[in-house]
């Protein structure tokens, strides 16, 4: 679907030393104009720094990044078509509101009072509007940040880097601005790279989204593709919550293996549900999530292919929900291990939160399995 | 509530108590002493409970005494301009171009001057600068100068060199401190918004950084304006500043009315400067928070 726009970032082999340690190993990556693009990883994975390579605060060791298809190694941060928003906002403390905005506007031909215009206009796309003559430091967290986006807005940038925006402030917040930045960037059509450790920011937010572990990219999908077929046990493990399952390959042939996991019996799975990229080492292993499978009761029909009988060994409330954490019968036969999963269920009313040390059955697909070998 | 209060106001009052009365006495009697003094007449010798105002009337017509008073606001001014012009950029580079880990100790060096008395260090200052000091005799003796350099020593500019150099630590640390509160993020903002690194010092760091500029003017400035000692060695006793002035009228010439009037006319005229800049820095403090 975005395949057709043109590239706006590109980074060809960037490296980055600090001194001993190897902070970006080999960065390849397009983004696209337009892209809401979303850098995602735990924290020391390079993220940041591959953000700041990007709006010339880092000099790269090796390598290239391009801008709009002109080379950024030779040019200085105040010379890129970037802007950024900080971390901390960053909002000057002895400047106000508006001259925070108009900050950038200093070589800005145009006269004051076209300015001010800008200034007052920025401000209402963000929801400031009348804020101008604030002192900045009365503002409150999410002000700031709204400030923050404006100033670097009004510039018209070609990418608006975001680091970790929305980190700082309580979750109500957050998730109302994660909407409110989702519109603000279709409105202005702006590249976005957001630099997050938050995976479900990333989910909500990004058209596509690059999985960083210690200064690689380990995948670059779209959020769906992510959550559904992650390339590797660790990115799966890193996006949301995945069970994982020792595996038994007993054959394979014409790209589909046949597999043992203890207490789910034998599956057969196709190439489009077989990763490949399992780097942790850690022998074949079944994954899935936990919302893929289901809770029955002893006589309740189902649609699903198969069903596996498993003891609930704790029950974990969140009011929408409920996680079950289950024993499945007979995966202890196998390795002697307890391997508990765990199942998600919504709660609706008139069912009832089923209680520790209930026989249940657990009904699944083996379309929702994934296996990392 | 309101009781609780008023036992934790008690113990405050309880605790402060102490180093109150002893500011009081250190402080407000001496001071009161003074400016009773400066109202009474001289009766040569002793001091005869007239009350009078002709100390102040002389000390402000005296062309004398206006002299040395404009002279020491000018050397003051003078040592403050080029010690935080000085400490400015020390204060810069320890902060931002140090590594963190060796800020301490760059900050430890700077102390180092403190370690020998005040006085000492002044009598060095002298043993440089002097007519057959170490600038004047190293430059001969490399055949660079012919005849010992003459404005280093016994005028304005030694005293400014070293009084700039005695109070260059007290310069630095403010400054410093005030660099340090910058959160670097701002900076490269100011560079992300278009700004090369001169501009977002101007427009970023200095601004941000004046509280800490003022503060060391105020702290440079006050304790210069009435400095004794150097215009005493370095000046040669030639150029008095007004502490001399009223070092001579107290014991040289047991003047004490008009010593009184004189210190606390001087005593006016700091806090007159002090308030105008402590005025300008709550400016510059209105920001942070």
């Amino acid at each position: 679907m975005t395949d057709d726009r043109k590239p706006m970032i590109e980074c060809r082999g960037v490296h980055k030393h600090y001194g001993d340690y190897h902070a970006l190993r080999g960065i390849d990556l397009t983004i696209r104009a337009g892209e809401f693009f979303s850098l995602l990883g735990p924290s020391g994975c390079g993220k940041t720094t591959l953000l700041r390579t990007i709006a010339g605060f880092e000099d790269i060791s090796e390598g290239a990044i391009l801008i709009d298809q002109k080379h950024m190694e030779e040019v200085p941060a105040n010379k890129r078509p970037t802007n950024m928003v900080f971390q901390s906002y960053a909002i000057f403390p002895h400047l106000t509101v508006a001259q925070n905005v108009a900050f950038g506007l200093r070589r800005d031909p145009r006269g004051k009072a076209e300015k001010a215009a800008l200034v007052e206009e920025a401000l209402a796309m963000v929801g400031l509007r009348g804020y101008g003559n604030r002192a900045a430091h009365a503002l409150s967290g999410g002000q700031r940040q709204r400030v923050a986006l404006a100033r670097a807005l009004i510039l018209k940038p070609k990418v608006l880097l975001l680091d970790e925006p929305l980190s700082a402030l309580d979750r109500k917040m957050r998730e109302q601005m994660q909407v409110e930045l989702i519109k603000l960037q279709r409105q202005v059509g702006i590249t976005f790279v957001l630099v997050t450790h938050d995976q479900e920011e990333a989910l909500v937010m990004s058209d596509r989204i690059a999985v960083m572990f210690e200064g690689e990219i380990a995948q670059l999908d779209g959020p769906e593709a992510l959550y559904a077929r992650p390339a590797s046990r660790r990115v799966a493990d890193f996006i949301g919550v995945m069970n994982f399952l020792p595996a038994h390959i007993l054959g394979e042939s014409d790209g589909v293996a046949t597999v043992e996991a203890p207490g789910l019996g034998v599956v057969e799975l196709p190439a489009r549900q077989i990763s490949r990229a399992n780097p942790d080492d850690e022998g074949p292993t079944i994954g899935f999530r936990p919302e893929t499978m289901t809770l029955v009761g002893p006589n309740q029909a189902h649609s699903q292919p198969r069903e596996t009988n498993a003891t609930i060994d704790e029950v974990v409330y969140y009011g929408d929900m409920t996680y079950y954490d289950l024993r499945l019968d007979g995966a202890a036969a196998i390795d002697g291990k307890a391997h508990t999963v765990r199942i998600s269920m919504r709660n609706v009313f008139g069912r009832d939160v089923q209680e520790v040390g209930t026989r249940t059955r657990l009904a699944w697909s083996p379309g929702s399995l994934v296996l990392f070998r | 509530m309101a009781k609780g209060l008023d036992a934790q106001a008690r113990q405050g009052y309880a605790l402060i108590a102490p180093p109150f009365l002893y500011a009081l006495l250190i402080l407000a009697a001496p001071l009161l002493t003074i400016l009773t003094y400066s109202f009474l007449t001289d009766g040569y010798l002793t001091v005869v409970r007239d009350f009078t105002w002709a100390n102040y009337v002389q000390v402000w017509t005296d062309p004398i005494v206006r002299t040395v008073m404009l002279r020491s606001l000018t050397v003051s001014a003078l040592v403050t301009l080029v010690t935080v012009l000085l400490a400015f950029p020390v204060a810069y580079y320890v902060s931002f171009m140090v590594r963190p880990e060796k800020k301490a100790t760059w900050l430890f060096l700077i102390t180092i001057p403190f370690w020998t008395s005040y006085l000492i260090r002044v009598f060095l200052w002298k043993v440089i600068l002097g007519y057959n000091g170490v600038i004047n005799s190293s430059l001969t003796g490399l055949g660079i100068i012919d005849e010992p350099l003459t404005f280093i020593l016994y005028n304005v500019n030694s005293i400014v060199i070293t009084l700039a150099h005695a109070y260059a630590p007290f310069a630095i640390l403010p400054i410093f401190v005030a660099l340090e509160k910058i959160d670097r993020s701002l900076l490269e903002a100011g560079r992300d918004l278009g700004e090369s690194r001169a501009m977002t010092f101007w427009r970023v760091t200095l601004p941000l950084a004046m509280p800490g500029v003022l503060a060391a003017v105020l702290i440079v400035f006050i304790p210069t304006i009435g400095d004794y000692v150097t215009p005493e060695l370095i000046g040669g006793g030639k150029i008095p500043m007004i502490a001399n002035l009223i070092q001579v009228q107290m014991l040289a010439l047991d003047n004490r009315p008009l010593g009184s009037a004189l210190a606390v006319t001087a005593m006016a005229i700091v806090a007159l400067v002090s308030i105008v800049f402590l005025l300008i820095n709550r400016r510059f403090l209105k920001v942070r928070s």
